[in-house]
């Protein structure tokens, strides 16, 4: 990526930080929900590019979320940029360490196996009165750089932390995929054995590439624990995975911003979805699904980039 | 000692109960490789349906032991219904796509499933007790153990039996067998693949619409049924090992005792279970414990 | 890769995204086109529509708030609520599913506020969403009325201004219950428990063992069982408490999950071992009839349904919910018609006062502290700052009238709302665990 990119991305974040009076505050928050989401989903294309789709990836998005909840209700740290730095290290330190473990597993194992790990934190997590069970805690709300903003003015700094978010991981994961280790990834899917034969070590590529998948999700669990200001063990269950996944096969693996773009979409929807049929909204989704995958199979990431996919090949 | 015949009783029912739950889904992904979330809509219709009919037969004021009848029969006509519509209208169109694309097929049609039953049957839970309470209890070393349990585990048990001669002695069960470990080299010396595929998924739907309709008289049939079983057929099918019924087997037997030792030794574990053993598993036998030889294709 | 251009390209996407949205939304609102006479009260109310929580609990509450709404636009609720509307404007709601993550209730709760325009809300059936929404609706300043959630922390945990909950919390049920055990078996020896392991569940089995430890020190706690919420097969919980041959068992199943035990428990006869208490036994008893045995403990998270006292209002609503829905109400149905009674009740307090339409913190400031009758009980908001209902509760035992052929509840005790619920200064763990000082219960 050149630097003339960069500068590009960094002037559009620039416009979109600055939109913010033109936009109303239920907006302002139900993006930066879908950024968290877009954060998660991010990592995922990583691996999806690997042919490795976790169902577990909620693990770190928990750990990432309760990292900041506890922080501040323990150790009284109330700044939002060293909360979210906190949650990426200990979600990268619990990837580092299942990783250990995952990155044997191939397939629909290395799913399962991600699933069991994320249900067995769901399960300390209720099990544990103190942290309130499968109530929750509430999230003190954070401070910027010694300011304390309240109450509109929160949900609005939390939004910039959610572009500057955006903007690291777009930069930072395009990188990674232009990468020699991130180009891998399509070869490891093809064929794993032939990378081998190259003299790479396809396991600690793989157990790289779920770190940094986990920091992302991490970020996304800091910045919906922010934003929403609660946490609870549901943001563990193996739904809050599959609605990850979800919105990855939405967005497609083509490119990083479709992720974003895809976890905005999906919140929209879901949203719209909510409002117009109360009792029936799960069905619209899964509607939205079944629709994308049979004729827009890409993503919809791939109707935004049409011209790069014939180069490319998001899929086999 | 009556806490041990617990254990083992109770570890028999529900072993017995995930077994025939997660048979159907162990069959459809051994054979076309698809891991089915819809398994849980089967298994939500199923005992919908079942309910359904139960509550018909004895309304009607017939013998108790037609409403077995009904059960199976009811089980039988949903999963194939279902499984023949899913399978022709949408899967047939995603045959030969990522794993993972196909998967997210069958989320989308649970999803869709879900606000379905819901839309049919309302959001209130559906009683059809009869045959559970009809059936009685009877005393097992002081310990009153019901009778329609004893009979799911001969079900079960039957049903094993059932499965295994026919993957190993039918002409069919050797054709799936095939398919199973290779379905290109199956394909080459002549096996309709596609219609095994299509005998498979109604097999499969129809298994797991009886996993429902046999547990209909035991509980409230409401919303959100499905989505419990889905995550325990997949953790007794990993550990079992993908495609082998013996190891669905297995899988059930090592975590309906596991589960039921919780229970009566170690109450505050129960809610980790099953993961654990999946993880332990998965930990020493990374396929599951019956897994067929992978060939390294070079 | 090309940023540049896929970033005008974002741009554009979010823009399109946010006029969908935008359209979306106007046609959902567009029903409610006619303008009346006098500017509308716009309530939004959430709760399960669907999910496991959806037919128990969540459209019996919605039922109620359909029927309660169309009622007092009418103006024919009976006295002391025979005027129509809050305050003369009449109620417009938009209902919404509780079903769905924290996230997605918090984010909706800021779409009812900041994009509909809603004046207040009612709702909430889980714990946890109303520990979420709590503080967003102290950021928004928008006026809340929890409907049926249990949990003490909600007020416990920090002082609310616009939140408020005229439905009594849990602590009331399980320490009511174990006053009921203990009046009915003093000479107790131990007990056990079977709960869903989640926070209800815990807290509930919680209380109730500190409750007891108060009120008969001896008897032991032989068994605790928790097994996974909606597991609906309990074979190893029913072996293990045929084992363990406890007098009392206590239980705060509900839905599904009670159904579904008393079914199996039923079959294998745990009644001739142990009495159960079901503290949310009345939400399964006109379903499950004479597979109740006779002699069960129930309850209802508070007086009412079956252990309600007669009252003109109570035999009212009863008749209109039942003629519209052909069912009797369940408690929370009542838990809605009272958090709605409630917020009627002290809008039309600060309309008098004011004159004119009330702002919200005139309507706050009638709320705190208030009285009022609901259905089943008076509701006093006397703990929590004066944002936390408290009201009498009751228990009785279970029996099935054969001849009639419907369930019946007998021994009906009832205790005063100050014998079971903490004093306004203390929290409910605190006040259990000194034994229930200050308790007055006649």
């Amino acid at each position: 990526m050149s630097v003339r990119h960069t500068l590009l991305g960094a002037l559009v974040f620039a416009g979109l930080a600055a939109c913010v009076p033109l936009l109303p505050l239920w907006l302002i928050s139900l993006i930066t929900i879908a950024m968290s989401s877009g954060l998660v989903v991010s990592g995922l294309i990583i691996l999806w590019r690997a042919g490795l789709v976790p169902f577990g990836q909620a693990l770190f998005f928990a750990t990432g979320a309760y990292t900041v909840a506890l922080a501040g209700l323990w150790l009284k740290i109330s700044d939002a940029v060293v909360l979210v730095i906190l949650a990426i290290v200990a979600a990268a330190l619990v990837a580092a360490f299942a990783g250990l473990l995952l990155a044997r597993y191939r397939e629909i194992f290395f799913a399962m196996l991600s699933l069991a790990l994320s249900m067995i934190l769901y399960g300390l997590l209720v099990k544990s009165e103190a942290l309130g069970s499968t109530d929750g805690i509430n999230v003190a709300q954070a401070t910027f750089f010694g300011m304390k903003p309240r109450g509109a003015a929160y949900t609005i700094a939390v939004f910039w932390l959610s572009l500057v978010l955006v903007f690291l991981a777009w930069l930072s994961v395009t990188a990674y995929l232009g990468s020699v280790a991130g180009q891998m990834a399509g070869a490891i899917r093809d064929n794993e054995i032939r990378v081998e034969y190259l003299g790479i070590s396809v396991t600690r590529l793989i157990h790289l590439k779920l770190t940094i998948a986990a920091a992302l999700a991490g970020a996304g669990g800091a910045l919906a624990a922010l934003s929403i200001s609660h946490v609870d063990p549901q943001m563990a269950y193996w739904t809050t995975s599959g609605g990850f996944v979800f919105v990855t096969i939405l967005a497609g693996a083509v490119s990083v911003p479709a992720a974003f773009i895809g976890a905005l979409i999906f919140e929209v929807i879901r949203s719209i979805a909510v409002a117009v049929l109360p009792g029936g909204w799960q069905m619209i989704l899964g509607t939205v699904l079944l629709v994308t995958i049979l004729f827009v199979p890409n993503g919809l990431g791939s109707l935004i980039m049409r011209k790069r996919i014939a180069g490319q090949g998001g899929s086999k | 000692m009556i806490t041990a015949i617990a254990i083992v009783t109770d570890g028999l029912v529900y072993a017995a109960w995930l077994f025939v739950v997660a048979i159907g889904l162990s069959l459809i992904f051994g054979v076309m490789k698809i891991l089915n979330v819809a398994h849980g809509a089967f298994y939500a219709f199923g005992a919908y349906i079942s309910a359904t009919a139960i509550g018909l037969y004895f309304d009607r004021g017939w013998p108790a032991a037609g409403g077995y009848v009904a059960i199976g029969a009811s089980a039988i006509a949903t999963g194939l219904i279902m499984g023949y519509v899913l399978e022709r209208v949408f899967l047939r169109r995603v045959y030969g796509k990522d794993e993972v694309v196909v998967v997210l097929v069958t989320y989308a049609l649970f999803l869709i499933l879900e606000d379905v039953l819901i839309l049919i049957w309302g959001a209130e839970g559906k009683a059809a007790y009869q045959p559970y309470s009809e059936a009685g209890s009877i005393d097992i070393g002081g310990l009153a153990v019901s009778l329609y349990d004893i009979g799911l585990v001969i079900f079960a048990a039957l049903l094993a039996i059932a499965a295994i001669f026919a993957i190993k002695k039918t002409t069919f069960g050797r054709l799936l067998t095939a398919v199973i470990y290779d379905r290109e080299t199956a394909s080459a010396f002549g096996v309709d693949v596609s219609r095994v595929y299509t005998l498979t998924f109604l097999l499969g739907a129809v298994l797991g619409a009886l996993g429902g309709a046999i547990t209909a008289p035991k509980i409230s049939v409401s919303p959100g049924l499905g989505v419990e079983v889905i995550v325990l057929a997949f953790a007794v099918v990993a550990i079992g090992g993908m495609g082998s019924i013996e190891g669905a087997l297995l899988g059930a037997l090592i975590v309906g005792l596991f589960r039921a030792c919780a229970v009566h030794l170690a109450p505050n574990l129960e809610l980790f279970a099953i993961y654990a053993v999946m993880a332990l598993v998965l930990v020493f036998r990374p396929h599951g414990l019956f897994s067929p030889a992978l060939a390294r294709k070079i | 890769m090309v940023p540049g251009t896929t970033f005008v390209r974002v741009c554009k996407a979010v823009l399109v995204a946010t006029g969908v949205s935008i359209i979306g939304l106007a046609t959902a609102s567009a029903q409610t086109a006619t303008p009346p006479a006098v500017a509308p009260v716009k309530l939004g109310i959430v709760t399960f529509l669907t999910g496991a929580a959806a037919g128990p609990f969540g459209i019996p509450g919605r039922n109620a708030a359909e029927i309660m709404i169309e009622m007092i636009n009418a103006g024919k609720v009976p006295e002391p609520y025979a005027t129509p509307g809050l305050g003369g404007a009449p109620i417009e709601t938009k209902v919404l599913d509780e079903n769905g993550s924290t996230a997605n209730q918090v984010t909706e709760f800021r779409n009812l506020v900041q994009r509909d325009g809603m004046h207040a809300i009612v709702g909430y059936i889980s714990s946890g969403n109303c520990l979420a929404v709590a503080p967003v609706a102290e950021e928004l300043k928008a006026l809340t009325v929890l409907f049926d959630c249990g949990t003490p922390r909600i007020f416990e945990e920090k002082s609310l201004k616009y939140v408020f909950r005229a439905t009594p919390h849990a602590t009331m049920d399980s320490v009511a219950a174990a006053r009921y055990v203990v009046k009915k078996y003093p000479e107790l020896t131990s007990y056990s428990g079977v709960n869903q392991n989640y926070a209800w569940g815990q807290d509930s089995w919680r209380d109730f063992v500190a409750a007891m430890k108060a009120l008969t020190p001896k008897a032991k706690v032989e068994k605790e069982l928790f097994p996974k919420l909606f597991a609906g097969e309990f074979g190893a919980e029913i072996s293990a408490l045929l084992t363990a041959k406890s007098p009392i068992v206590h239980s705060s199943f509900w839905n599904g999950d009670l159904e579904s035990f008393i079914v199996q428990s039923g079959a294998r006869g745990l009644s001739k071992e142990s009495t159960m208490v079901y503290t949310a036994g009345e939400s399964a008893m006109f379903r499950m009839g004479s597979k109740i045995p006779d002699g069960s403990i129930i309850g209802a998270r508070g007086q009412h349904g079956v252990l309600a006292p007669e009252s003109a209002l109570n035999t009212w609503f009863r008749k209109v919910y039942e003629d519209r829905f052909g069912t009797p109400p369940l408690y929370p149905s009542y838990h809605m018609a009272q958090s709605l009674l409630g917020l009627k009740a002290a809008w039309d307090k600060a309309a008098i006062k004011a004159g004119k339409r009330p702002t919200t913190d005139e309507v706050i400031a009638a709320f705190e502290n208030l009285e009022f009758e609901g259905p089943s009980a008076k509701i006093r908001m006397a703990i929590g700052n004066g944002h936390q209902g408290i009201s009498d509760i009751a228990y009785g035992t279970f029996k099935y009238n054969k001849a009639e052929a419907r369930p019946e509840i007998v021994d009906i005790v009832r205790f005063p709302a100050e014998c079971v619920n903490p004093p306004a200064n203390m929290t409910s763990t605190a006040w259990l665990e000194a034994g229930m000082p200050g308790a007055k219960c006649n």
